[in-house]
């Protein structure tokens, strides 16, 4: 089965302290790290585990610039048989049909049974997902928890649904899936595997490659924008609740719905 | 064997010459012997390389003193005592026994000359203490059963059957030589000749007693038949012995000669292959048993299945699946199946996941007690990192210790804190009106380093320790500093993890900046950093833990300390593995405790070399075990069994821990824990009137009080 | 604006989804003079009795009825709204595992933009939607805007928008199943398998009730489970709590325990050690409950409660309830 994986490169939430910059319009990039968005490196493991039975290859392909090629060489280093970085200037500033766009361009470059992408980036909207199915008129299935590949060019998949319960389809190949984290345990990717990794060769294809109308991506094609980043006022340290238990239970009761937590 | 061989060698007994006898057993028993030896040397010469031919003379010594001397015996008093005195036995009797292999029949033993009769006497009492002991031990196997030779169900059946086996052969070694001794100064008795001397009391004389009223015709066939059955019986030894524990009877001279003589270190990847020539390896630690080096291998060999590692072991005390007695026996039954002696070699088999789990080998705290105590010297930790680089290779890690890689690999530190707020504990305001701390970024330079590592850094309850740290350093009037944001973890247990290439990165790093800060020694306050700094990097300024610098300048006089304030506490001092048993820094500690005037200290029971580890630390916290309680409850009950209540440790992974224990065994207000650090920066006199008075840090830390 | 603006309305055994009033909430947002338009897929009887109710608060349901839609599957549901919405209309849908799956392809083939997960709308000005999403877990927002010149379909965080008083609206049906036709899809529905009681996976649960050493005892812990059912949250604990055996193992939070990204988190009884912080992500809103004042877990909360849990917890279990009583009899 040939996979493809369409992954991103993200600013690690666990590793990192989420903060405005002092201009107040963007998140402060400079002391970040970035890894490979989570749910991405689940369905890379999937798709190194479905190929591991029943053959085939597992392509990774991301949509950036050169920064984008480390998570490439990560998964490279994962298992993963090519790595591709889809980048050209007119892609910057693209919203998420725009990278759908690019990728589509990618896709039908070559012959995938199978596309994998992350329910959801950092960042993101949980949407390049689908907008890339509907573009290629495959069907499409999100928060997949499990995997099993039945016979003829069919899958069995499992959605996670509320209240931990999960939904039974079955999918016909070609298809698009986003993972859901949890499907899977990923394989520990050392300092080894990605230092060997580094000397791998990682192609780049840009607009003309891929095929794709430079007009159709891009900022300029953009119809989702961010204006800009805040935070909203948020008191510091416990704000100590005062009054009987009943009267600051009632206060509480009042935060949590607030915050959407009474359901 | 067998002295004089009868009156004369040229005997026969009933038309079988003695001589011819003797010769074809012998010739018959070593041609078999080298065999099977051979055979079990096939997978040592498949293993990978190991380098044990350095420091000769060193190694020399040591056989003279866990070999020769059976050092570690005595720590289990009766077991180490009958064994003792087996092989003192088994050494006077098989003098002669090397020596007639070697040079054949000779004079120098002849029961006339002085030597010979000399040695005749030693060796009639060395059998009969061989008898006495082998059947006392036989007898404790049977009736008193320790609890550490027991088998539990999942290693699979028990091994008493062939112990007891065993023992009786050497019994019955003993007694057929002394039978045959017996039977011939009865011969000789009845023969009017002059009896050869049998000493009082031995074994042989008690026989010879007891055969005075027997025919002669029946002391020849037991003359004869003892004879044969000695000799049968010790090549039958020589030959079986390879097969199983005994094994160690041969092995363990060559196992203790070749054992690892630097403490505290880590083997490299390969032997042989440097650092930089890492990358051309095509794969990483132990996978199947080929990937052992043929020193290990033969670790496996020397197991004598005593189960002193596993007794020891923290690991098997709270149930997790480790059991260091078994990782040897498991690999050995797997060297005896895939290269029989008799049969062909099968091929290789993974051990993850075959004889061994990965939950086994992750569940090693590496706190060396099993190491420490194995009287064969056999290595443990050097195994079980080789065997995590293996899983590592292979990506098969546990979730929670890729976390912590990952944020290793990122930020420096396990907990993904961010660089620039490695010093943040420093700027904490009471503190820094009593001790300023400054960071070692290309200003001024210090004399000495104080190496913090990520835990006093980052964990806000653990950052007390580092504080108080700072103040005794301060105190002692040395120029130091930190290096802040340029210090990262320093892979200590990264490294044995398995994680090995991770480790070069941070070890490159952190020896970069040391080097750059030029600063002349480093201190430390967690025992991880300091045997890292000290056995894992190279090239590095001395290195010191915080206790010993205490210890100094308390007896140079530097350092003054108030009586202490809770007269009614009673403080036992943990050991913590890295600076005690790994490093054997276990003196310094309690001196600086006793100096604090007033101050009761009780030692537990396992204390020193046999400190009971508090659960591990490093990369180890981040571990999600199976058991069936936590190593540091275990370790706070003995506290409070030897009467203290206040544990001092010295290690922040111990304390860790231990805070840990106390409030999960419920003991808050009955126990409670304190750095060495903490404690005496609280007593230490000081020359400017109080400003800090060493309680700002204690928010947390309640001392239990009468 | 004179986009038209539908909501996708779900349902379950013919009980309207709490949406409803929500979506039409965020419709009001995007433009108070609007009058949106519930579209609702299925079969039978239910649906009939789904319809009903929802004219009592939209001035316009359609209804899709069709056998392929008796069980709400999103490529089906997808192809008959392509149908049926006509082109540059704005398209409500909630932001659940369900509007995650529809949601961006449907915006594909309607040729609409399409914005993920809004918890905050601003207005428009003239083709631009102006909205409010975050980012990193919660712990940033961005204002958003949206060309909405050829439409968009929008999925709304559930329970960002409170439920306005509509005027009884008495609205009418409208059966557009006719123009929906047979349907077919590449994506078939099998059935559903429902979790075990216990199996908890406190890594996506959204509120977690928290508790460590200061529930005292394990036969306390029902006092945190009442709770916990009341918010429809999952109980949680710090290590002591695993460690003295009286929850496993997958419910400890922390750094040798599970990582969790909760929307709110309550803790109560737990001092807040390093190690324990460690496995709360994102920015979580922490309502410290404990009643030793210098607990190091006020100083990362956002609220604070110094009192004793055994007995705060009831009380806000009662509070609790009451306020999802009186919502509910709506």
């Amino acid at each position: 089965m040939e996979i493809l994986v369409c992954a991103r490169r993200v600013p690690d939430t666990s590793e990192n302290e989420i903060q405005l910059n002092s201009a107040g319009n963007d998140i402060e990039r400079d002391d970040l790290v970035y890894s490979i968005n989570e749910p991405d490196n689940y369905a890379v493991e999937e798709a190194l585990q479905i190929v591991a039975k029943a053959g085939g290859n597992v392509t990774v392909a991301t949509v950036g610039t050169d920064e984008d090629e480390e998570i490439l060489r990560r998964e490279l280093a994962m298992g993963a048989n090519h790595g591709v970085l889809l980048s050209d200037d007119s892609f910057s500033g693209s919203d998420g049909k725009g990278i759908a766009t690019v990728l589509k361009g990618f896709v039908q470059k070559g012959k995938y049974d199978l596309i994998l992408t992350g329910v959801q980036a950092e960042d993101g909207g949980a949407q390049v997902g689908g907008m890339l199915a509907a573009m290629l008129d495959y069907p499409f299935a999100s928060l997949v928890n499990s995997i099993e590949v039945a016979d003829g060019a069919k899958l069995r998949v499992g959605r996670e649904i509320e209240g931990g319960n999960r939904e039974m389809n079955e999918i016909d190949l070609p298809c698009v899936l986003s993972i859901q984290t949890g499907i899977n345990e990923p394989r520990y990717v050392g300092m080894r595997g990605i230092r060997q990794a580094a000397s791998l060769e990682v192609p780049t294809y840009g607009a003309a490659e891929l095929g794709v109308d430079r007009v159709s991506v891009g900022d300029a094609a953009a119809k989702v924008k961010r204006d800009d980043y805040f935070v909203p006022a948020l008191g510091k340290g416990a704000e100590i609740l005062q009054g009987d238990n009943a009267e600051i239970a009632e206060k509480l009761v009042e935060l949590m719905k607030a915050k959407g937590g009474l359901q | 064997m067998l002295a004089g061989m009868l009156i004369s060698a040229n005997e026969s007994y009933r038309g079988i010459s003695l001589l011819s006898l003797t010769s074809l057993i012998q010739i018959i028993g070593l041609i078999c012997f080298v065999y099977i030896v051979t055979k079990r040397m096939a997978p040592l010469a498949r293993g990978e390389r190991d380098v044990r031919f350095d420091r000769l003379w060193v190694r020399l010594q040591r056989l003279m003193k866990y070999w020769f001397g059976q050092w570690k015996h005595p720590r289990y008093r009766i077991a180490g005592t009958l064994h003792l005195l087996i092989f003192a036995g088994f050494l006077v009797l098989a003098t002669r026994a090397f020596y007639l292999l070697i040079f054949g029949l000779s004079d120098l033993f002849a029961t006339t000359g002085a030597i010979g009769r000399t040695y005749d006497v030693i060796a009639d009492y060395a059998a009969t203490i061989v008898f006495l002991a082998v059947s006392a031990a036989g007898i404790r196997r049977i009736v008193f059963k320790p609890a550490r030779y027991t088998v539990p169900e999942k290693f699979g059946k028990g091994h008493k059957a062939d112990a007891i086996f065993l023992l009786g052969l050497i019994a019955l070694l003993m007694f057929s030589e002394s039978l045959f001794e017996a039977s011939r100064v009865a011969i000789q008795v009845q023969r009017g000749e002059v009896p050869e001397f049998l000493p009082a009391l031995s074994l042989p004389w008690m026989l010879k007693e007891v055969l005075a009223a027997a025919s002669t015709a029946m002391l020849w066939r037991l003359h004869f038949g003892a004879y044969v059955v000695d000799v049968l019986t010790f090549y039958f030894l020589l030959c079986y012995r390879p097969f199983g524990v005994q094994f160690h009877v041969e092995t363990s001279l060559f196992n203790v000669f070749f054992a690892k003589l630097d403490r505290g270190t880590v083997k490299p990847v390969r032997w042989g292959v440097s650092d930089e020539q890492l990358d051309q390896v095509k794969s990483f630690g132990v996978k199947k048993f080929e990937d052992f080096t043929w020193k290990h291998m033969l670790d496996f060999y020397s197991c004598a299945d005593c189960g002193r590692c596993s007794d020891n072991c923290p690991a098997n005390a709270v149930g997790r699946p480790l059991s260091p007695r078994f990782l040897s026996i498991k690999a050995r039954d797997y060297a005896f199946q895939h290269y029989p002696v008799f049969g062909d070699t099968e091929s290789h088999v993974a051990l993850i996941g075959g004889i061994y789990s990965a939950d086994e080998i992750w569940s090693c705290t590496t706190c060396g007690a099993c190491e420490e105590e194995c009287p064969l010297l056999i290595e443990y930790i050097d195994k079980i990192v080789d065997l995590r680089r293996g899983m590592v290779d292979d990506g098969n890690v546990p979730k929670s210790i890729q976390k912590a890689l990952k944020a290793l690999e990122s930020r420096g530190n396990p907990y993904g804190k961010l660089e620039k707020k490695k010093a943040d504990w420093t700027k904490d305001k009471e503190f820094q009106q009593s001790c300023n701390v400054s960071v070692l970024n290309g200003g001024a330079p210090a004399d000495t380093l104080y190496f913090v590592d990520s835990i006093t850094s980052y964990d806000d309850r653990i950052q007390a320790i580092g504080r108080a740290t700072a103040r005794i350093l301060a105190a002692t009037g040395e120029n130091f500093g930190i290096l802040g944001a340029a210090e990262k973890d320093s892979g200590h247990d990264v490294r044995r993890f398995g994680e090995e290439m991770l480790f070069q990165v941070l070890r490159d790093h952190n020896t970069a900046a040391i080097k750059e800060s030029g600063v002349r020694r480093i201190v430390t306050s967690d025992p991880h950093a300091y045997n890292a700094l000290k056995s894992d990097y190279k090239d590095l300024p001395p290195v010191e833990h915080i206790s010993q610098v205490i210890a100094r300048e308390v007896r140079s006089g530097k350092l003054k300390l108030n009586h202490v304030e809770s007269a009614s506490n009673v403080y036992a001092y943990h050991d913590p593995c890295y600076l005690g048993r790994h490093n054997q820094v276990y003196d310094d500690p309690r001196e600086v405790l006793d100096a604090i005037p007033g101050l009761k200290r009780v030692e537990m029971s396992r204390c020193r070399d046999r400190s009971f580890c508090c659960g591990g630390g490093g990369l180890m916290l981040f571990y999600e075990p199976q058991e069936d309680e936590r190593m540091g409850v275990k370790r706070v009950q003995m506290a409070a069994e030897a009467g203290a209540n206040v544990i001092v440790t010295a290690c922040p992974f111990c304390m860790v821990n231990i805070e840990d224990a106390i409030k999960v065994s419920g003991m808050e207000g009955k126990m409670s824990a304190i750095d060495l650090a903490e404690l005496v920066d609280e007593h230490l006199v000081r020359q400017r009137p109080a400003t800090g008075d060493g309680d700002s840090d204690q928010h947390v830390l309640a001392h239990a009080s009468a | 604006m004179t986009a038209r603006i539908f909501a996708y309305i779900a349902h379950k055994g013919g009980v309207v989804d709490d949406s409803a009033a929500e979506l039409f909430a965020a419709a009001k947002k995007i433009d108070p003079a609007a009058s949106p338009t519930a579209v609702v897929t299925g079969m039978g009887p239910e649906l009939d009795a789904v319809c009903e109710n929802l004219r009592g608060s939209y001035s316009e349901v359609w209804k899709v009825a069709s056998e392929s839609l008796a069980y709400p599957n999103a490529e089906l549901v997808r192809k008959a709204l392509v149908k049926v919405i006509p082109a540059g209309s704005l398209v409500l849908v909630a932001h659940n595992h369900f509007g995650i799956d529809l949601g961006p392809g449907l915006s594909v083939k309607l040729d609409a933009a399409f914005v993920s997960d809004v918890m905050g709308i601003d207005g428009v000005e003239g083709n631009s939607l102006k909205v409010v999403r975050q980012e990193f877990g919660g712990q940033v927002s961005t204002h958003v805007s949206c060309d909405i010149s050829s439409g968009a379909v929008i999925n709304v965080r559930p329970g960002a928008f409170k439920p306005v008083e509509s005027a009884a609206a008495n609205g009418t049906v409208v059966d557009k199943s006719a123009e929906v036709g047979a349907l077919t899809a590449g994506r078939r529905y099998l059935e559903t398998i429902v979790a075990e009681i216990g199996d908890v996976d406190i890594t996506k649960e959204s509120v977690l009730v928290s508790v460590g050493r200061g529930i005292q005892e394990q036969d306390n812990l029902a006092i945190a489970q009442d709770l916990a059912e009341a918010l429809g949250a999952a109980v949680s604990c710090s290590r002591p709590v695993v460690d003295a055996k009286w929850l496993p193992k997958s419910r400890q939070v922390g750094s040798s325990g599970q990582t969790v990204k909760p929307k709110i988190y309550l803790a109560c009884g737990i001092s807040g050690s390093f190690q324990h912080l460690a496995g709360l992500k994102g920015n979580p809103f922490i309502i410290a409950i404990n009643k030793n004042p210098k607990a190091p877990i006020f100083q990362v909360a956002d609220v604070g409660i110094v009192a004793d849990v055994l007995e705060f917890l009831p009380e806000l279990t009662n509070k609790v309830r009451e306020a999802k009583g009186a919502h509910a009899s709506r």
